[in-house]
């Protein structure tokens, strides 16, 4: 999803900047918040930021027969909702711009919105919306970190395709074009992600019961009594 | 193995067989360069579909080699998977030391009354 330095034109890459600069200054002002009010709560924020840190370096091949890696946004978006994982996925990105030419810093802008911001919202909107109907934690845990990882590499193709629509087919021939090198890519990856996220959110049940509560994750309440002993068994 | 250990290897085991089949496969057999990035292809795509773009500005500092790149792709997965480990070791101490303390603390009485209860989750 990392589209490379300079290779959006001027005027796309300060508008992504703009988009996406109040959601991070908002992300600033929620993690400051965050650690003032809950300084318990550093070590967790640091372990959601490693998820990504790690996620974000693993290249996976996929059955296009091409590359490309996980985001592991929606672990910290899930826990500390999205304006926490705006800074967190930003941190990530100026690490990979400045030390391995990987994305950019006049892309920035872009990359910080599709990874950063649209991913980890629309992980966290499908996991409120399935535990509003009652799924089970881990389900809702699997499809919000699914999400979260493909909605990043779609929201690239279209980012892409606005910026360089086909001479022929436009827009859309365009967005096929992006979605196909993306989209497709990131299916099984996404799984991966899925599959990571519910490994780590397991651990967390076990390690971190009283964290979980407070951030709302497990109710006090009975059902989520029972989800906490049937992983803790 | 606990059931819970037995459940969290699946799970790992399912992510390395999604990462190691399309190798298997050869699902890359019909690209002239297996595997490539998907970063790297958009650019193939954008030059195609527009042969006069220029990237316009350059990376401040590009790792002067594939073997130093993945070196601090390595260092950037070494950092996270670090603290990681710091966090789940930590609370795993905790956990450890607080049931000692509790032990300590119901006294020598009842031990086996306090130890079996205890013990259950051990197998994390």
């Amino acid at each position: 999803m990392h589209i490379a330095e300079g290779f959006l034109p001027p005027a796309h890459a300060a508008a992504w900047g703009v988009a996406s600069a109040p959601f991070v200054l908002h992300g600033v002002r929620s993690l400051t918040r965050e650690v003032r009010e809950h300084p318990e709560s550093t070590l967790l924020l640091g372990a959601s930021g490693a998820f990504t840190f790690v996620l974000s370096a693993l290249k996976l091949p996929s059955v296009t027969g091409s590359c490309s890696h996980p985001t592991g946004t929606g672990l910290g978006a899930i826990l500390f909702r999205p304006p926490v994982m705006a800074v967190l996925g930003t941190i990530t990105l100026l690490f990979q711009a400045l030390l391995l030419a990987h994305g950019g810093l006049t892309t920035l802008g872009a990359n910080v919105f599709s990874m950063a911001i649209a991913g980890p919202w629309a992980g966290y909107a499908v996991y409120r919306l399935l535990r509003r109907y009652d799924v089970p934690l881990m389900v809702a845990v699997f499809s919000a970190a699914f999400v979260a990882d493909l909605s990043t590499y779609c929201v690239t193709s279209v980012q892409l395709a606005l910026a360089f629509p086909d001479p022929g087919s436009g827009f859309l021939g365009a967005l096929g074009k992006f979605g196909s090198i993306f989209a497709v890519t990131q299916i099984p990856l996404a799984v991966s992600e899925g599959l990571l996220t519910v490994l780590v959110m397991r651990l967390l049940v076990q390690s971190s019961k009283g964290e979980l509560t407070r951030l709302g994750v497990l109710l006090a309440g009975k059902q989520s009594r029972s989800e906490t002993e049937e992983v803790a068994r | 193995m606990s059931r819970n250990t037995k459940i969290n290897l699946l799970l790992l085991l399912a992510v390395a067989a999604l990462a190691v089949l399309p190798l298997v496969l050869g699902l890359g057999d019909h690209k002239k360069e297996p595997f490539t990035g998907s970063d790297g292809e958009a650019e193939t795509a954008i030059t195609e579909i527009e042969p006069d773009y220029k990237p316009w500005f350059s990376p401040l500092y590009e790792p002067p080699s594939g073997e130093i790149e993945s070196a601090l792709f390595s260092l950037q997965a070494a950092l996270g998977s670090g603290v990681l480990a710091y966090y789940f070791g930590l609370r795993r101490g905790r956990r450890q030391g607080e049931r000692r303390a509790l032990e300590r603390d119901r006294g020598s009485g009842n031990p086996a009354g306090g130890t079996a209860g205890e013990s259950t989750g051990e197998g994390a």
